[in-house]
């Protein structure tokens, strides 16, 4: 059983939770941009959230079941229909053989996942169907490819995530690098409204800002140094660069902070032209925030509800169709 | 020497890292310290380490600080680093010695003369020095599977070119700061292209993905062009005609 790919946009790959373990070998852990959308799909599909998932950067495409099977559409809402009927987004839907999904461009937000029931059945490299680009690993899916998928699955599902595709406040904590960086320089970051920048890619996204930009001392003689996602990065140029899954293993451009894990989905979700701020926290903070987000992420099922209610529901059903109706139940 | 008073450094790496710092310059002692006390933390199998890796200096440990709290794993590590003077510890156990062919300059490498020149040395003494050291795997970084290599000699401590080379292609051999990378796959660089070999060190379509472990030797003998063709034709495990042997001492 597979879905057929018709059509499909520039940047599209597989991706599970990456792959551990080979840092020191080069290779640094790749996996979805938004690994809390890996979580969704698999729990509308009642599967385990390492199964592998197609993440859609910006553009999704045209895809043919071939065979009846159960998929989901989570992280960044995306236009969605099948056979020209508009499905809702964070939902999991049924597909008879010869049905075609269409998944347009995002309406907020980054990455889309679709997941096929069962989980996609790529190729395992090096323990993980996580492509990555940079290390030549796997490849951006093309017209004409096939997703394989074991095919099993429920459907009939939706959820109300919280609401992370507009950037925000980031949460990081000190690295060893950010005394490097004096009082001011810190301060001044902190204060400052950053936007997304264009150049962004899985290896890292770009921030701007108004006035100077932000510079350690002796920035130029750091013996390169392991790198970890999260991680911000100064370049030569002084704009914050967040890394992301598919950033390099070692580095030497030095790093000021490290955003926390829980709220790498949100960075790496943020529009271009989105607006970020970042708050220090401290590491027993750091870990109390990672530790309820943990919490709640084991009380997602609980927030799992069946996609077709009774007939006086309808009119509140339509209203899922509208992103902007989406609520935040946790902030 | 300043380490014994600064280093080794214990430091925070992100919400979920630590690092062991040995010095702020790459030396073989440092680096020496850095690849065995990352061996004697994996020999400690931590329940809640999650990978460990060694950089030029450093050695680093990610963990889940869920099952593994920062004091804990700090306190671990100390215990561990304070075992023995690390920096007069043994390398790693099996390393292998590599000697794999090398075309010298030639249009293949076009920045050999250079290098050599910037080195106070004529093309054929350059290519005499460098094919007779055996350097060491000192980390393997920044892409996958592709290995630093040190230390040349101090004549080899040139600086790497201002403007990038806009691609050298895998198997690329380059020099800047006494030091070689052998290029695991087609990149820019600011290193001088200064030989050429078919060792492939990132395999990613075969059961051994990567070739070399850091502690391993190589050794870069010089071939003529026709000779490393003949190779490429021939030679499909990616080794590039390389002999690989156990080093025993």
């Amino acid at each position: 059983m597979s879905l057929i790919v018709h059509r499909i946009g520039p940047a599209c790959t597989i991706q599970d939770q990456g792959r551990a373990g080979y840092l020191d070998q080069g290779l640094s852990r790749s996996g979805a941009a938004d690994v809390l959308a890996l979580h969704e799909g698999a729990l509308l599909l009642g599967q385990s959230p390492t199964c592998a998932a197609l993440e859609m950067a910006g553009k999704g495409g045209e895809f043919e079941a071939t065979a009846p099977i159960a998929i989901a559409l989570t992280g960044a809402p995306m236009q969605a229909s099948i056979d020209g009927s508009p499905v809702i987004w964070n939902a999991s839907h049924q597909m008879a053989p010869g049905q075609r999904l269409t998944i347009g461009s995002v309406l907020q937000g980054n990455y889309g996942y679709l997941h096929l029931g069962g989980g996609i059945d790529s190729e395992v490299i090096l323990g993980s169907r996580s492509a990555h680009l940079t290390a030549r690993i796997g490849r951006a899916i093309q017209a004409g490819d096939h997703l394989p998928a074991t095919g099993a699955g429920r459907s009939g599902l939706k959820l109300s995530p919280d609401e992370r595709f507009a950037g925000g406040v980031l949460r990081v904590v000190a690295s060893f690098q950010t005394a490097l960086f004096d009082d001011d320089t810190l301060r001044r970051f902190t204060r400052t409204e950053f936007r997304r920048g264009v150049r962004t890619n899985r290896m890292g996204m770009q921030l701007n800002s108004d006035g100077e930009g932000f510079a350690a001392k002796g920035q130029l003689n750091i013996l390169s140094e392991v790198i970890t996602p999260g991680d911000i990065q100064m370049t030569g140029a002084g704009d914050p660069l967040i890394l992301l899954p598919e950033c390099q293993t070692t580095g030497g451009y030095p790093r000021i902070a490290t955003v926390l894990p829980c709220d790498l989905p949100r960075a790496a979700q943020t529009p271009a032209g989105g607006h970020i701020r970042f708050k220090f926290v401290s590491l027993e903070q750091a870990c109390a925030l990672q530790s309820a987000h943990d919490a709640d992420l084991a009380r997602l099922p609980s927030r799992v509800e069946p996609l077709v209610r009774d007939p006086h529901d309808i009119p509140d059903l339509l209203s899922y169709q509208l992103i902007s109706g989406m609520i935040s139940a946790t902030e | 020497m300043s380490h014994a008073i600064q280093f080794p450094l214990m430091r925070t790496v992100g919400f979920d890292g630590l690092l062991v710092t040995f010095a702020d310059t790459m030396t073989e002692p440092s680096n020496r310290a850095a690849l065995a006390l990352r061996g004697a933390i994996e020999m400690q199998k931590l329940e809640g380490v999650v990978e460990t890796s060694a950089s030029l200096a450093s050695t680093y440990v990610r963990f889940d600080p869920a099952r593994l709290p920062h004091a804990e794993i700090e306190d671990r590590v100390h215990q561990v680093l304070s075992q023995r003077d690390w920096y007069t510890a043994p390398l790693p156990p099996g390393r292998r010695l590599w000697q794999v062919p090398t075309v010298y300059g030639t249009g293949l490498a076009p920045q050999l003369d250079d290098a050599a020149a910037a080195a106070g040395l004529s093309t054929e003494d350059a290519i005499e020095r460098l094919s007779q050291t055996r350097v060491r795997v000192l980390t393997i970084g920044f892409a996958p599977g592709q290995p630093y290599l040190g230390p040349l000699g101090p004549e080899f401590d040139i600086p790497r070119l201002k403007e990038l080379t806009p691609i050298v292609p895998e198997g690329a051999l380059v020099l800047a700061i006494s030091q070689f990378v052998l290029i695991s796959g087609p990149t820019p660089t600011g290193w001088r292209h200064v030989g050429q070999t078919a060792f492939r060190c990132f395999r990613p379509e075969m059961e051994q993905s990567f070739a070399l472990n850091p502690g391993d030797e190589m050794q870069f003998l010089p071939v003529s062009q026709e000779e490393l063709e003949e190779i490429r034709s021939t030679c499909e495990d990616g080794t590039g005609g390389a002999t690989c042997q156990e080093i025993t001492a």
